[in-house]
């Protein structure tokens, strides 16, 4: 059996284009194949959050996907939301809030509150926890992940770019 | 936890799909949005020899009102379900049920035809369907079938559709003016599979039901109707009695599986106390 596929991908905005095994996972493919080891892999089973990537603009589990179901498509990783910049103040929010603890979940976190932040409006701490649902802090960090989550809705909503350090409460 | 290897193909048709199914000696197995299938294939429950990937079929897809039935094509994501105005005006249940459905990444990419084939007791969408009352039109060789709500939900993941058929569309009767619903579940956190949940659409002329269908998910092998407690209700006008009434017989509905967990007693009383606020919640709804 030629279990061999070609995957070709937009990653981070560049085309990338490999033969793969047809059972290589979009997160095995990220991490193993491009090295782009940002994208955690946790329980490989759709319940922890940690792999979470952008396909096609949505959030949806790197481990659920295969890489050859992903082939045609954009992939953003939290690799691509740094270097464009556009969840900087959320990560600046993050280490003021002290919500990173071991970091393995951050990720993923990262990747829930880009979209959660994506939609108009300022979401309730409520909305924050129901999004968060499918992410899994061990270090059980929610209560300042939320935080930090809030505090970068009510900043951007407020129209302020950067993060006000100052008006962070320990 | 990884998956055996295997072949993949994806089809771009209906007929493609089938094909290459029947080319695969049946040792195959359809993809869509994957979320429950690639779990369980990294589990090895299941090792096709070859996945069939149906996502890029445009026949799968779309949502559209045809005269007094709304047709959902089997690969419409659990997010557009919950956002999509149309189901929310035909196919109601559907919209109130899809918040409940796991979390926002598992909904971008899960699909309705997904969630119905694969037809997991615990699952919101195909008890819906069974309340909605809905049929569902599947594709094999010799051209499609339509098969009733009533009739789909056969066991344990055990569907109407053969080996090798495809579920193409969920076709809704449409609610009418004098229709109310509700839905409720109880979980122990939002997106974890119910501990039990319900769905109820009644038909409500001058006050009396004229008609009701109550189902019950995460309570036995298949979503469930409450025979008994329908029976309860018929002709009567939703007051406490009535409810009362339903309660008392919706015990005698549901014959839930030893769990250590949840034991039965505790589920059908779970059962009882959920039926009590949706009848509620519907006596209260303005016509």
């Amino acid at each position: 059996m030629s279990d061999l596929v070609d995957v070709t991908l937009k990653v981070n905005g560049s085309e990338v284009s490999h033969r793969v095994p047809a059972r290589t996972t979009l997160a095995d493919f990220l991490r193993q194949t491009l090295e782009l080891t940002g994208t955690h892999t946790g329980c490989e089973m759709g319940v922890c959050g940690a792999c979470l990537v952008l396909l096609d603009g949505t959030v949806v589990h790197s481990c659920l996907t295969f890489a050859v179901q992903a082939s045609g498509s954009a992939v953003e990783t939290v690799e691509g939301l740094t270097e464009r910049a556009v969840i900087a103040d959320l990560q600046d929010a993050f280490h003021q809030r002290n919500s990173l603890q071991c970091g393995f979940c951050t990720p993923g976190m990262l990747m829930t509150a880009y979209s959660l932040l994506s939609q108009p409006g300022v979401p309730s701490r409520e909305e924050i926890r129901d999004a968060l649902s499918g992410n899994y802090c061990r270090c059980t960090g929610y209560e300042a992940i939320v935080d930090a989550i809030e505090t970068t809705a009510r900043n951007r909503a407020e129209g302020r770019d950067a993060p006000a350090h100052e008006e962070v409460e320990a | 936890m990884k998956a055996r290897a295997f072949n993949y193909v994806r089809a771009s048709t209906i007929v493609e799909a089938l094909e290459a199914f029947e080319g695969a000696g049946s040792d195959a197995s359809y993809i869509a949005g994957g979320q429950s299938l690639v779990p369980s294939l990294a589990l090895r429950l299941q090792a096709p020899e070859l996945l069939i990937d149906i996502a890029h079929i445009p026949d799968l897809r779309g949502i559209e009102l045809k005269g007094s039935w709304l047709r959902i094509g089997a690969l419409t994501r659990h997010a557009e379900v919950l956002a999509d105005p149309l189901i929310r005006k035909h196919a109601p249940l559907y919209s109130e049920a899809a918040p409940h459905v796991a979390h926002p990444a598992i909904r971008n990419k899960g699909t309705l035809g997904g969630s119905i084939s694969h037809a997991d007791p615990a699952s919101e969408f195909p008890a819906m369907t069974l309340a909605l009352g809905a049929e569902l039109e599947i594709a094999n060789r010799d051209g499609t079938r339509r098969v009733s709500a009533d009739e789909f939900f056969v066991d344990l993941f055990q569907t109407a559709i053969e080996p090798g058929e495809l579920l193409v569309a969920i076709h809704v009767p449409v609610v009418r003016p004098t229709h109310r619903w509700a839905f409720h579940e109880l979980a122990r956190r939002r997106g974890d599979f119910a501990l039990v949940g319900c769905g109820i659409l009644a038909d409500v002329i001058d006050g009396a039901i004229e008609q009701i269908r109550i189902v019950f998910f995460s309570v036995g092998n298949t979503p469930l109707r409450a025979w008994k407690a329908e029976d309860a209700l018929m002709g009567r006008v939703l007051n406490e009695d009535a409810i009362a009434a339903a309660q008392a017989a919706v015990i005698h509905d549901l014959d839930p599986p030893e769990d250590e967990n949840v034991p039965p007693a505790m589920r059908r009383h779970l059962a009882r106390v959920v039926l009590g606020r949706l009848l509620g919640d519907i006596a209260r709804q303005k016509p």
